[in-house]
């Protein structure tokens, strides 16, 4: 299990009102380069899933969830890493996912 | 059905690449995927462009599902595999689509798309075309089809079986929590369902759980396996993955897919809406 940062490094919130929504989003990496092919799963306070995402070709990731105690888990091939966060309205959490090579 | 005849697993598609009538079919929420990378010689279907009528909310007439198949070759005696992005989520609803319309030979790739990458196997861009087939259909099997009136009819008596996450059942979420919130349909769940999320059906990389456990987990959250049952989400991709547990693993009889789902019933007028867990 590798520790999360928690950095910015999401995609681009232009053009979504970030004051109705909490949103988390961000970039893991593996090596200090993305991962292009991780899946980040969205866990509730209870560490139950609520929802899944491939990473983007740049290794990036955005979840519009509730206002709550969240954390998202990184699965790639052979690593895992996660990172527990408050989220809020208007309020978006950028986080920086890294496993060390 | 059975995990023997509608499932395969990684090894098993590793050995078939090459095998004379087993045709790969990879179906993904992000239609991006493919062309990021997929399992060679696949060939790609398009969740919305060819599994939506291109004019009313509905899946495709027989005729196109014909032309659909045939233009990508896919033979009525093959054996197809189908595989996807997000748990097979619409690898799934493709399954039960095949289904609908009488394929013979289809099989998800246990865990999917995902598996394949968590084990580090081998995608190629190269995109597979195969020689034109002539594809014949049968008619929509309605028996593993629910619609708006079959569904309203049984609130408090069949199983309704929620596949969502336990915020959208609960009203708290209006879409799964990686699409935005803004959504047309009111927030909640049809009364009398139970809300057993599709994803305690699989396991984190993907794969399904064991028959074993997923019999336990429908029965300890009441589910009558005697009574004929109903699955729905949002828009019939996730209640095609729990229709395939409950109909295909599990054997049950009975099984539909709501494929109208909450996009329908939550802008239904004057239907009973729950919220709350």
């Amino acid at each position: 299990m590798n520790t999360c940062g928690a950095k910015a490094g999401g995609p681009s919130l232009d053009g979504i009102d970030v004051s109705k929504s909490a949103i988390v989003q961000g970039i893991a990496l593996i090596g200090g380069e993305p991962v292009s092919r991780g899946y980040v799963r969205l866990l509730d306070a209870q560490g139950d899933f609520t929802a899944e995402v491939p990473t983007s070709r740049e290794g990036q990731f955005r979840f519009f969830a509730s206002p709550g105690q969240w954390s998202v888990r990184l699965l790639t091939a052979g690593a895992t890493c996660e990172a527990k966060f408050s989220l809020h309205l208007g309020e978006p959490v950028d986080l920086v996912l890294e496993i060390a090579s | 059905m059975s995990r023997e005849t509608s499932l395969v697993n990684s090894d098993w598609v590793s050995l078939n690449l090459s095998t004379s009538g087993v045709v790969l079919v990879e179906v993904d929420e992000d239609t991006d995927a493919y062309e990021k990378g997929h399992i060679a010689g696949a060939v790609k279907l398009h969740w919305r462009d060819d599994l939506q009528d291109k004019v009313r909310r509905d899946i495709v007439a027989k005729s196109d599902f014909e032309k659909l198949l045939s233009d990508r070759g896919i033979a009525n005696d093959d054996t197809v595999i189908l595989y996807g992005g997000n748990n097979n989520w619409f690898a799934a609803y493709a399954y039960w689509y095949f289904k609908l319309y009488g394929h013979k030979d289809v099989r998800l790739l246990d865990g999917g798309r995902k598996i394949w990458e968590l084990e580090s196997r081998e995608l190629t861009t190269d995109v597979s075309t195969r020689p034109a087939s002539k594809y014949v259909a049968t008619e929509q099997d309605h028996s593993l089809r629910a619609f708006r009136d079959e569904v309203l009819a049984a609130i408090g008596k069949l199983n309704l079986v929620d596949v969502r996450s336990p915020q959208e059942f609960s009203g708290e979420l209006a879409a799964p929590a990686h699409l935005p919130q803004e959504q047309g349909q009111v927030r909640g769940h049809i009364p009398s369902a139970k809300n057993i999320p599709w994803a305690k059906s699989a396991n984190e990389d993907g794969t399904f759980k064991s028959d074993a456990d997923l019999a336990e987990l429908y029965k300890g959250a009441g589910v009558n396996v005697d009574t004929d049952t109903i699955a729905y989400c949002r828009i019939g991709e996730r209640s095609s993955h729990t229709w395939f547990v409950l109909h295909e693993l599990l054997e049950m009889k009975n099984v539909k897919n709501y494929d109208g789902s909450w996009t329908e019933y939550g802008s239904l007028v004057g239907v009973p809406v729950e919220l709350g867990a």
